[in-house]
């Protein structure tokens, strides 16, 4: 806020030397006209997004064969034989998901508390540049090694029986590998961002260490660390290349976490990886899974802002 | 009223975990002894995960292979000399006379042989004439902790073929374009394809990112279109990388297609009959990395001092010069970091251009906008997919090369970042 007003008031200064000398500048305004419209070309994209998606997703949604009624309500998801029961691609993404949190949000928040409260300086220099190259990786590499490392040790353990050589278990715990940098570098943020007096108050009552962190910091950084969570989880929605290397092809309907079965981005990645022929049926059903991918996620993301802003504990 | 509460937070005080009497205190340090290890074994297992992804890559990078050549490379040789060491043009004789006239001329067709190289023959005719077929590959720990065991399998399950140990991450492998045969195939069109197509999201990004980043910072008031804009370039962070790939898919792919396909040029490749050029791709990823660099370029033009704008400003400068000439200046270190993190970003996409089209096999380097392409992570991505585990092993050898790139783009970062960066 009081950025804002010193720059108004730097702001103000060049133009009153202007009118001084009566003189206006056109380039001056032409290059605030042209960087206006870098700022103003974001606000396209978005405009971009929801017209295009919006626009095949409604054709999609007109076509005979589609009645969003039934989609909401059965469970094949066929685009050949016309049927297009959303639920396989949705329980298979939430599944995904759940595994990949389970596992992202105890370690991350293990792994945040010790950083921010246990480790000494010399050990955080060493470890936070580790989790950078692991948040660095891409996820293709990370869909690589779902495939290769995560399904032949679940194999070894559950028994090949048991677990398909493509399963939604694999691809979300490496997922929630993919997501543990994430999360704890925004749980860390907030934990540091506590003022130390309050860490020194709950010292001077006797609290341990521990009692301070859980007790004290941990509560009084809530909001960020929800914040975090509720990234990691769209994050973990609008995941793509893990689930596509390694969750399996073809929507099955299956709670079963050992089984093969296509999330929604999944399924985006494997019709459009052939030639994708125009105003064709799965044309306009990427569209409108990509509009659906794309509303979980922004109001994900808008209740993950909402909550820093609105929770946030300010101290001073 | 007052008096109550006090009581009542006296009787919390005597209940509760953290003010509970000092003779708990065994127990509680006991907990908290406990925590601490829970919390230090999950930093190890992240550490761990991190090596495990590591170790896993390079352990199906090398290792042994069966490989049995169809024509024993022995039976090839002339007069004694073997054909590693014939000339170019005993090579191409080999080659007409063993191939049917038709892929001869297809050879001939796609590169004369005149203007071929001579390892280029070579591995012409190790391709088409010996045709090695991989029969079975191991992994490097495989290989060094059971070598006699892996040398006993392949005599007795594959007689024919010889057992080598196999690099597929070479030198050659960087600079061989791709190919079908596993043996053969290098990375030369993906690496090329990832550079053209991260030219022009550099050329669409960096502008405007730093532009809509100048804007906000230094020329932007607070209302609520400024507003807007700022909490648009938040959620457009966030929004899945596949999200873009379909935009790019309707914008560039299809409605944009005379441009990106080169038409209104009158440049139209005769191998691409639509807009899934790299010209495409390197726009959409372009409109992924924009809201990155515009935020990191934001944060690098805030920590510009405001004396320096206002020692510009009184020395009579505009406010543009002020930016041109003190502010830039001052922050493009830190926007120069922004968008190499940006960038590499862009490098390890993958899922936005299998929706844009990338193609799946194409041997050929892409030589302008308007050229299909392939990137290193699609074609990884491809060798993944496949059930052989040589393709395995040269998605492995791809992956080394796509971290190294990425590490070395890094570690500028981090360089550019320690030489440039001023203390005020």
């Amino acid at each position: 806020m009081e950025d804002q007003r010193k720059m108004s008031l730097t702001a103000s200064l060049p133009k009153r030397s202007s009118s001084l000398r009566g003189r206006r500048r056109v380039g001056e305004s032409v290059i605030q006209a042209l960087l206006f419209f870098s700022g103003f070309v974001s606000i396209f994209t978005t405009i971009g997004i929801v017209y295009e998606l919006g626009k095949e997703a409604l054709l999609f949604f007109q076509m005979p064969e589609v009645n969003v009624l039934e989609s909401l309500t059965t469970t094949t998801w066929q685009p050949h034989t016309g049927d297009f029961g959303i639920w396989p691609l949705v329980t298979s993404t939430l599944m995904t998901t759940l595994i990949a949190m389970s596992i992202a949000i105890p370690l991350g928040l293990g792994v945040a508390i010790y950083l921010s409260e246990y480790a000494t300086p010399k050990a955080r220099n060493v470890l936070k540049p580790i989790l950078e190259v692991l948040a660095g990786i891409p996820t293709i590499v990370y869909g690589y090694f779902a495939l290769m490392f995560m399904t032949p040790l679940l194999r070894s353990i559950f028994g090949k029986d048991v677990v398909e050589i493509y399963n939604t278990a694999s691809a979300g715990l490496v997922m929630g590998i993919l997501i543990l940098p994430l999360i704890t570098s925004m749980t860390e943020d907030a934990l540091s961002a506590v003022p130390r007096a309050l860490r020194e108050a709950a010292y001077g009552m006797g609290g341990t260490r521990l009692e301070v962190a859980l007790q004290v910091v941990l509560p009084a950084a809530l909001s960020g660390i929800a914040a975090a969570i509720i990234i990691g989880i769209s994050r973990a929605i609008g995941e793509t290349m893990i689930v596509a290397v390694a969750a399996g092809a073809g929507p099955k309907f299956t709670l079963n976490p050992f089984q093969g079965a296509e999330t929604i981005t999944g399924h985006i990645v494997r019709i459009s990886g052939g030639d994708l022929s125009y105003d064709s049926i799965d044309y306009n059903s990427i569209f409108a899974l990509g509009l659906l991918l794309f509303i979980i996620t922004l109001t994900l993301n808008v209740i993950s802002q909402r909550i820093v802003r609105r929770f946030r504990e300010v101290y001073e | 009223m007052k008096d109550q509460r006090l009581e009542n937070r006296d009787q919390r005080l005597d209940d509760g975990a953290f003010h509970s009497p000092v003779s708990n205190l065994p127990f509680r340090h006991r907990i908290g002894k406990v925590w601490y290890f829970v919390f230090q074994i999950s930093t190890v297992i992240g550490i761990l995960a991190l090596a495990a992804l590591l170790l896993n890559v390079l352990n199906s990078a090398f290792g042994y292979a069966a490989l049995e050549a169809k024509v024993d490379p022995a039976a090839l040789a002339v007069n004694g000399v073997t054909i590693e060491k014939q000339s170019k043009e005993q090579l191409v004789a080999l080659l007409q006379s063993k191939l049917s006239r038709g892929a001869f001329n297809k050879l001939e067709k796609d590169g004369p042989f005149q203007k071929r190289s001579r390892a280029n023959v070579y591995q012409l005719v190790v391709e088409r004439i010996v045709k090695y077929d991989v029969k079975r590959s191991w992994q490097l720990w495989e290989s060094l902790t059971r070598s006699s065991e892996i040398k006993a399998t392949a005599a007795r399950d594959y007689p024919n073929a010889q057992l080598k140990f196999i690099s597929w991450f070479t030198s050659d492998f960087v600079s061989r374009p791709q190919s079908s045969e596993a043996l053969t195939a290098g990375v030369r069109t993906a690496i090329l394809g990832s550079l053209w197509t991260i030219l022009f999201t550099i050329l669409l990004a960096f502008p405007l990112g730093v532009g809509a980043a100048i804007y906000l910072e230094e020329y932007a008031a607070d209302n609520w279109l400024n507003r807007l804009i700022r909490t648009n370039i938040n959620n457009l962070a966030g929004v899945p990388s596949i999200v873009y790939g379909i935009l790019g898919l309707a914008i560039f792919v299809r409605t944009l297609e005379p441009l990106t396909s080169g038409s209104i040029f009158g440049l139209v490749d005769p191998t691409t009959a639509n807009g899934r050029t790299v010209l495409a791709a390197g726009l959409t990823l372009g409109l992924l990395v924009l809201p990155i660099i515009i935020i990191n370029a934001q944060e690098a033009i805030r920590a510009v001092p405001q004396s320096l704008r206002k020692a510009s400003y009184g020395l009579g400068a505009t406010k543009w010069q002020t930016v041109w000439s003190h502010v830039l200046p001052n922050a493009m270190p830190g926007i120069l970091t922004g968008t190499i993190l940006a960038v590499s970003r862009a490098i390890g996409e993958t899922a936005p251009l299998v929706v844009v089209g990338a193609s799946t096999a194409i041997s050929f380097d892409p030589t302008s906008p308007f050229s299909k392409f392939t990137t290193l992570p699609i074609q990884i991505y491809q060798w993944t997919s496949r059930p052989q585990d040589e393709f395995r092993s040269l998605a492995a050898a791809a992956i080394l090369v796509l971290l190294i790139i990425l590490l070395s783009l890094n570690a500028s970062a981090i360089l550019l970042r320690s030489r440039f960066s001023r203390r005020y």
